[in-house]
């Protein structure tokens, strides 16, 4: 498989934290690979290492504590793992750009947006110093704020216009890596329904690869081609967005899926997944998610569970994987 | 569904008013709501952050005093009652708050946070009868006597709710203010408490009002729900009236924009223009003038008042459906 068919493809990544409790393992063993173009949600509860990943692509994991032990990050095929701060810089922010959870705190609170958009601009792309002001403008148009408004500050803005200020600031040098780590979840649903229309008409107009990193599978529905779970600093299951929310095969997605009240029927009670996730400084043997696992057998405990094809392109970890579509047994009470 | 005909309000609110002095004037937190919680109830409060539905919370429990209006607990005005009256009032009425890790004193052990409203209201004269009743509790909420004496920074976002909840149960209230209290915490977490509150609710037959801005958690436990909009109540009705048949033009754009977690249901969003207008001297007429996609010139001059359009069903809106969207599923007309 020549590397050049991914544009991202991380390959057994380990990340390790080292705290005065004992050595966090945030990610482990990890394989993810993106395609130019495609959209892939990164789904998982706190602590899963979904932002881990993130930071590691990006090569912001601080050391110490944290230290990537294992593995290779291929972006465009090469690995950044091995490049020189220089180098790093280059690519971040210019090839691969990130807009985080917080808009409130990830701005400049003394700079006007439009120098914030400027100075991405100048650093990364090689737009001649009169047409910075002209582009920084233009993507602000194109965020859905007007031009005119480039002059005022964060704190003049509301939340949901920063974080479109940040994906202007994202978007600006034209990268070929996106991630979106949680772009939404600090915004009312009213506001979040507007940066997601927003998303998604850039998903169109830029075709940009982007991982979005989200616990609401609600959001991933209405966004992603692709969707991977992470539980446990492991990738549980990946396929396409068809295959995962009409066929999901491992236990933690299922009970991820059952977990959410639904719109559209009546429950008295919601399926919950019995315990808590494992805690990340002392992981039990095994497959994690074995001793949450209705379907556990002395196997999962003994053994972990590779990630394997179980339908074309649909990744399962799981030993006793199987089909149960999440809304089947719902359907059958339809509301009237 | 709708419990209101079967009793008496244990709760109600009576033209309900509570400002804020700002530097640049009122903010108008709570402006004129009038509810009744039915015993045994739970009315769902939805609306986005700076609605108010949080300080309409607390001023039911006066945490808060009101600015005007009453509120009535089982008939009687609380808002003037005495000190003694005042700690009456406190056994029977409690709090859930939302965020578990600030809500609880960090130098307590388990057992000594479960304990403290027994010890301040002095329900047991013997110590090892109030322990007795701590560790019910807490087998109650399902916490295991092992973490008795944890702190709770020993305790995860999940079980650190537990103790919350235990604590507002100790006193053997009848109603519970539940203020977001799954918005902090995972989905599989959320689904447990959930769950639990539910089953408590059986087992003790309490009173819920719970506020929230997850619309999915809110149906799924609630009787009533009402909106609220910029200090208003703008919809009040049945929990599956309310998704089916949304009359107010801001309910509807709200349930729009819940993202769904399935891929076969696609719909058309109602997207507001901007923000939430600032509840500070906030202008006169209907409060969603401004972003309501319905709007005519009469709903800048007059406020629309809540009236029962059908019966149950609460609208504050001079021009209500029919539904531009058919609730959950909405197919918005072009």
């Amino acid at each position: 498989m020549p590397d050049t068919e991914f544009i991202l493809d991380i390959r057994d990544l380990a990340v390790r934290y080292h705290t005065d409790s004992g050595v966090v393992c945030a990610v482990e063993g990890l394989n993810l690979s993106l395609k130019p173009g495609e959209f892939l949600g990164l789904v998982g509860e706190t602590g899963a290492g979904k932002t881990t990943t993130a930071l590691s692509v990006m090569q912001l994991i601080a050391s110490p504590p944290g230290e990537i032990c294992r593995g290779e990050i291929l972006f465009d095929g090469l690995n950044l793992l091995t490049l020189s701060e220089e180098e790093k810089r280059h690519i971040r922010g210019g090839k691969i750009a990130m807009i985080f959870q917080d808009p409130m705190t990830s701005l400049n609170p003394v700079l006007s947006v439009q120098e914030q958009i400027e100075e991405m601009i100048s650093l990364h792309s090689a737009i001649p110093r009169e047409k910075v002001h002209e582009k920084a403008g233009e993507m602000l148009t194109l965020v859905g704020i007007q031009a005119e408004r480039g002059s005022e500050f964060p704190y003049q803005f509301s939340g949901g216009m920063k974080q479109r200020v940040m994906i202007a600031i994202a978007l600006a040098c034209s990268p070929q890596l996106l991630i979106a780590d949680e772009p939404t979840t600090a915004l009312d649903v009213t506001i979040q329904a507007q940066v997601l229309e927003l998303m998604q008409e850039l998903k169109h107009h830029f075709n940009t690869a982007t991982i979005l990193i989200s616990h609401d599978l609600g959001v991933v529905a209405e966004l992603c081609d692709s969707v991977a779970i992470m539980y446990a600093g492991r990738i549980v299951e990946k396929g396409s967005a068809a295959s995962i929310y009409n066929s999901p095969m491992h236990p933690y997605t299922q009970g991820l899926f059952n977990s959410i009240p639904d719109l559209t029927t009546i429950v008295s009670r919601l399926n919950t997944i019995p315990g808590l996730p494992p805690d990340p400084v002392n992981l039990p043997p095994g497959c994690c998610f074995a001793p949450r696992c209705h379907k556990a057998s002395p196997m999962c405990t003994e053994s972990s569970p590779q990630i394997k094809e179980i339908d074309s392109g649909h990744f399962v970890a799981c030993f006793h994987p199987s089909c149960s579509k999440p809304s089947s047994h719902k359907e059958a009470c339809h509301e009237q | 569904m709708n419990n209101k005909e079967l009793s008496p309000p244990l709760l109600e609110t009576i033209r309900l008013k509570k400002y804020f002095p700002t530097a640049h004037g009122l903010l108008h937190a709570v402006d004129g709501v009038n509810l009744a919680i039915a015993k045994g109830e739970t009315l769902g409060l939805v609306g986005e952050s700076g609605c108010g539905k949080s300080t309409l919370g607390r001023v039911c429990i006066r945490l808060l005093e009101t600015t005007e209006g009453e509120v009535l607990f089982n008939g009687d005005n609380i808002c003037n009652l005495t000190k003694t009256g005042l700690r009456a009032f406190r056994r029977k009425a409690q709090m859930v708050f939302q965020d578990p890790y600030s809500s609880l004193n960090p130098r307590f052990s388990v057992e000594q946070l479960i304990a403290e409203p027994l010890r301040l209201h002095k329900v047991y004269a013997r110590e090892q009868e109030m322990m007795g009743h701590v560790y019910k509790l807490m087998d109650t909420v399902g916490l295991a006597k092992r973490l008795a004496t944890s702190f709770p920074h020993e305790l995860d976002g999940g079980r650190r709710q537990r103790i919350g909840v235990a604590r507002a149960l100790a006193l053997n209230p009848e109603f519970i203010v539940l203020d977001e209290p799954v918005s902090a915490l995972d989905v599989c977490i959320q689904a447990q408490i959930i769950n639990l509150l539910q089953d408590l609710k059986e087992s003790f037959k309490y009173t819920y009002l719970f506020i929230t801005h997850d619309l999915s958690v809110v149906r799924h436990v609630s009787n009533r729900i009402a909106v609220m909009y910029l200090g208003k109540v703008v919809e009040l009705t049945d929990h599956l009236e309310i998704f089916e048949n949304p009359q107010h033009p801001y309910t509807q754009a709200l349930l729009s924009a819940i993202p769904i977690p399935r891929l076969d249901v696609r719909r058309q969003r109602i997207l507001l223009e901007g923000d939430v207008p600032s509840p500070v001297n906030p202008p006169e007429g209907c409060r969603f003038y401004g972003r309501c996609p319905s709007r005519r010139d009469e709903c800048q001059r007059t406020e629309p008042a809540l009236t029962e359009r059908s019966p149950g069903h609460f609208t504050a809106c001079f021009y209500p459906g029919p539904a531009k969207t058919d609730g959950g599923q909405g197919r918005a007309i072009p």
